[in-house]
């Protein structure tokens, strides 16, 4: 019999530094206090004081110990922590990826098999990690975040807590070297910690975890009216549900293309679909380089959970027009390097083609994101 | 980043800011969404942390009824009591904004904003009380229940049925230095009390709400800071969304469809409208109902003149930070016809930082 799902708590942060390690680790005492039996899977000192004597007095499952390229590393042990069955585990930085030869490739995937195992987890994260968020933070900050985390993982979270500082008080912390070595500090203050890119960062964290509380809400309200009377024409159901088509291509653009997609589809709570239209479904039309590059596309878009297709047709705006109507698609979403370069001047750009054929759906052309 | 030179008016404005920001003191807000979410929790231990590093910090006005866990807090710092008044047989207490101003310390801690004074007092509300420290260079920290600001006060009743007897303006916790957000789940503010699902949704609401008013108190000092910086910055933290309008578009599905897209994302929702000579006369009323729609929806309309409408549609565009842009087919099949090139080009790439969302005609 497996036993009842953990529950998943997550700390939301805005950067580095704001708190929510120690106030993971401030809920792990008050819970051992109660009684319960907590242990840390796995924690990231950082060298920080104030944090390391939190966890004074919590039992610390030991760490795995991996080679790689000569080199130690340390991860958590999950397999050691299912033996050890606590009621309660602390996982620290939930977007971290493994060393290679772990037992999984993702701290997330981890948490969950502690979660199905039956244990509650308490983990932090800081809100650049979210894959849906990882352009528009590119275009903030300048930095590209390299390790991401799917939405969904996060969606599944039973609950999103903010931790909260000013952006003032934070690099205030980073200028005391609580958060990072001296000269480590100053580069942060310069380049990443700047007042304006602390702010937006800490609006899009807010943002979010208001947006995951109404998102809980409506999905509550959703059971208590299908569990209600079936009334046939309820408001809600009555409206056509919408769905997204995201028409991508071999550029690396196509990433953007299917994050925004994505981003809006979940806002709409529209169904979301990403498409390849290619002369043969095997692409074997393609050169490997551009196959490599649509495939990884097709693939990372599955893993943000959207449904994937290649559509066979010579002509692009056509094909693409016809599978749209065929999935009941309202809006067709378009990357911008698709809708210059496929341009012709005889037979008008692909995209003028699709608007002038779908002239019953909504087609959006993504921005550009650039700095 | 482009630095744009700031004009003489926007650079007296910010050395007016700075001069008022040399003797004000900052004015640090912790915002709950409900009592027993830790508010003064954080104030007191703000207070702790800012005497420990050499500050001279005292309280003002504690809640009695914070209980003996706060002891460590606040045992290590100065108290100034409040004014005890006696009203309708209930005590009231007052901040004693005298001795306060007397003692001139560099930090105050004053614990729940939205309170009412009795009749007589030096000032009718509490936040006024706080005011007058400011305005003396005394940095205040306070916190404030979500409950008690004025202006939600609407949107508190359609949650709780209930309103609030005493609140403060918001435009004054929107005029605070700084803001921060106290969030605990639901759970942890009912300790105590059965799990009841229908209280557990009112304060998932609430909470919704809370979170929503901090990110725009931040999104408006991001701006403001950028503006006082003189640079010119498109950040994107927050989706704004425009809708233009013209005679033959599909209006009444564009500014639904945007209403409806800006509720979720609880975003900026406007909707511009070139005027156009030698419309006909059915034209112009079609005009005017989409404008009332616009407005009906509550979109922030521009109406602009300009030859070339697309440019003026862009610049505005780009001025207020938009993400997410509306056209309809009949505007792009307009465009055409003015030889500016292919129109539909033009429109994308001009607007290359934003989303172009093209709707289709309406059903003849």
């Amino acid at each position: 019999m497996t036993p009842p799902r953990g529950r998943f708590k997550i700390f939301l942060g805005y950067a580095a530094g704001v708190g929510k390690t120690y106030q993971m680790l401030e809920e792990g005492q008050e819970l051992r206090r109660k009684g319960v039996d907590v242990v840390i899977g796995y924690f990231e000192p950082h060298g920080r004081k104030d944090t390391i004597a939190r966890t004074e007095g919590l039992e610390a499952v030991p760490r795995l110990k991996l080679e790689y390229r000569g080199a130690m590393f340390e991860e958590m042990d999950t397999e050691a922590v299912l033996r050890r069955k606590p009621q309660v585990c602390l996982v620290d930085e939930l977007a971290h990826t493994n060393v290679p030869g772990s037992p999984r490739l993702k701290r997330w995937q981890d948490v969950h098999v502690l979660l199905d195992a039956g244990i509650t987890v308490l983990s932090s994260l800081n809100i650049q990690h979210l894959e849906s968020l990882n352009d528009q933070i590119w275009q903030m900050t300048g930095v590209r975040v390299r390790e991401t985390i799917p939405d969904w993982v996060v969606d599944q979270a039973d609950e999103l807590v903010v931790v909260d500082v000013t952006p003032r008080a934070l690099r205030h912390r980073l200028e005391r070297g609580v958060i990072y070595s001296r000269d480590k500090a100053d580069k942060a203050l310069e380049n990443f910690f700047t007042e304006q890119n602390l702010s937006a960062l800490r609006e899009i964290a807010m943002r979010h975890a208001a947006h995951e509380i109404e998102e809980k809400l409506s999905a509550e309200e959703q059971v208590i009216a299908e569990a209600g009377a079936q009334s046939s024409a309820s408001a809600v159901s009555s409206r056509r549900k919408e769905c997204i088509l995201i028409c991508i291509d071999e550029r690396p653009s196509s990433a953007v293309l299917i994050r925004r997609g994505k981003r809006v589809a979940d806002y709409l709570r529209a169904d979301c679909l990403a498409v390849y239209v290619s002369p043969d479904s095997a692409l074997s039309s393609l050169s490997q380089e551009a196959r490599e590059a649509v495939e990884r596309h097709l693939g990372f878009a599955r893993n943000l959970r959207i449904q994937t297709a290649v559509v066979e047709g010579e002509d692009v705006a056509s094909s693409l027009v016809k599978f749209a109507r065929a999935q009941n698609a309202t809006q067709i979403f378009m990357g911008r390097s698709l809708a210059k370069s496929w341009g012709t001047r005889l037979r008008g750009s692909t995209l003028n083609r699709v608007v002038r054929l779908a002239r019953d759906m909504e087609i959006t052309i993504v921005a550009e994101r650039r700095r | 980043v482009p630095n744009t030179r700031p004009s003489p008016e926007e650079l007296l404005r910010r050395i007016e800011a700075e001069e008022r920001q040399a003797v004000r003191g900052r004015l640090k807000i912790f915002l709950g969404y409900a009592s027993r979410v830790g508010k003064s929790h954080r104030m007191l231990d703000e207070g702790r942390r800012r005497k420990q590093r050499g500050q001279d910090v005292v309280i003002g006005a504690i809640q009695s009824r914070l209980g003996p866990d706060v002891e460590p807090l606040t045992g290590t710092l100065e108290v100034i009591p409040c004014l005890k008044v006696r009203m309708d047989g209930k005590e009231e207490e007052v901040l004693d904004v005298v001795a306060i101003l007397r003692r001139h310390p560099q930090v105050c801690l004053v614990d729940e904003l939205a309170h009412d004074n009795p009749p007589g007092s030096r000032n009718p509300k509490r936040w006024q009380d706080i005011k007058e420290l400011l305005d003396n260079g005394i940095t205040v920290v306070t916190a404030v229940n979500l409950q008690y600001i004025a202006e939600q006060q609407d949107a508190i009743e359609k949650i709780t049925g209930k309103r609030a007897k005493q609140t403060a303006p918001e435009a004054f916790i929107r005029s605070a230095d700084e803001i921060v957000i106290v969030d605990v789940p639901p759970e942890d503010v009912q300790q105590g009390e059965p799990a009841n699902p229908a209280d557990t949704r009112r304060f998932s609401e609430l909470r919704e709400l809370a979170l929503l008013l901090a990110a725009e108190v931040v999104d408006e000092q991001l701006h403001q800071s950028l503006k006082l910086q003189g640079v010119e910055m498109f950040l994107g933290s927050q989706e704004r969304l425009l809708v233009c309008i013209t005679p033959r578009s599909n209006a009444r599905r564009m500014l639904e469809s945007g209403r409806r897209i800006a509720d979720r994302f609880h975003c900026g929702f406007l909707a511009v409208y070139v005027r156009q000579p030698g419309l006909s006369e059915a034209d112009q009323k079609l005009v005017e109902s989409h404008l009332a729609l616009a407005r009906e929806l509550c979109a922030q309309l521009h109406v602009l003149d300009a030859k070339d409408s697309i440019a003026a549609i862009l610049e505005l565009a780009r001025a207020e930070s938009i993400t997410q842009m509306f056209v309809g087919h009949s505007l792009i099949s307009r465009w055409r016809e003015l030889l500016f090139g292919n129109p539909l080009d033009r429109v994308i790439q001009a607007a290359e930082s934003m989303d172009v969302r093209i709707f289709p005609h309406p059903a003849p």
